[in-house]
């Protein structure tokens, strides 16, 4: 499965546009990385808990729009973006989508 | 009194601390800049339309936090109106550090270029007292590889 931002893809022709496909997921971070995100916010600098945390989350709903485009049966997601959004205090929601297409 | 003299640390702390830390990160940035700039990243949407160079999507991500003396001066700003210079420098921080992050793992992939980059940002911690304390920035883009040496 190819997954990419650009438009088309160099040398190949896409046979056929089967429509928007989307992933998405809600983390919550747990108390251990709350406290240590506390301490930060005195001293500043890198909260690495929470950079792994989206980063799992993204993760995730790549893997979910993966599925959904395997089971229209394309070969490739064009044109991917990402959107983040905090829903609540302390929860982020990620949501990939993009444009399924089949490649020659 | 109590409450002035653990103010007074947090901000002592923060000062010290966070300046210390934003140097450090900077010297970093700049080092790793110089050394990626022969990988170009561009916002143009169009790859070269060349059949050996095959692609994969790459991103980079950070969460960082504002220390405590900066947030301090924002707040005071927050009277005054006008530019907040610890924001600003906390944004840039972030956005250079994703890149260079995205830029890696393109090195890493053997890539020759990134194109089409976009930027997300979002801020983690809202609500707590109506500080934005942290920033997430995502910087994503397509990596072109070229298959030809293998």
């Amino acid at each position: 499965m190819l997954i990419t931002n650009l438009e088309m893809v160099p040398g190949r022709r896409v046979l056929e546009h089967l429509g928007l496909v989307q992933g998405s997921s809600v983390r919550a971070k747990h108390v251990g990385r709350d406290i240590m995100a506390g301490l930060k916010n005195i001293f500043g600098g890198e909260l690495k808990g929470y950079t792994e945390l989206l980063q799992e989350s993204r993760e995730e709903a790549m893997d979910r729009m993966q599925s959904q485009a395997e089971a229209v049966g394309a070969n490739a997601v064009l044109n991917v973006r990402f959107s983040t959004s905090s829903v609540a205090q302390g929860a982020a929601e990620i949501y990939v989508y993009g444009t399924a297409v089949r490649l020659e | 009194m109590v409450d002035l003299i653990v103010f007074l640390v947090l901000l002592s702390l923060g000062y010290l601390v966070g300046r210390h830390a934003e140097k450090k990160h900077y010297r970093s940035i700049i080092e790793r800049e110089t050394r990626l700039n022969a990988l170009p990243a561009m916002a143009m949407r169009s790859p070269p339309m060349k059949e050996y160079y095959s692609q994969a999507l790459v991103t980079g991500n950070v969460v960082i936090s504002v220390d405590y003396f900066k947030r301090f001066l924002a707040a005071l700003r927050n009277l005054f109106g006008g530019r907040v210079t610890s924001y600003e420098s906390l944004l840039d921080r972030a956005r250079r550090e994703a890149l260079l992050r995205m830029k890696a793992q393109a090195e890493a992939l053997g890539a020759k270029m990134v194109f089409n980059v976009k930027y997300e940002t979002a801020s983690i911690s809202k609500g707590r007292r109506q500080t934005i304390g942290s920033v997430e920035v995502l910087a994503y883009g397509t990596a072109l590889i070229d298959t030809r040496r293998q």
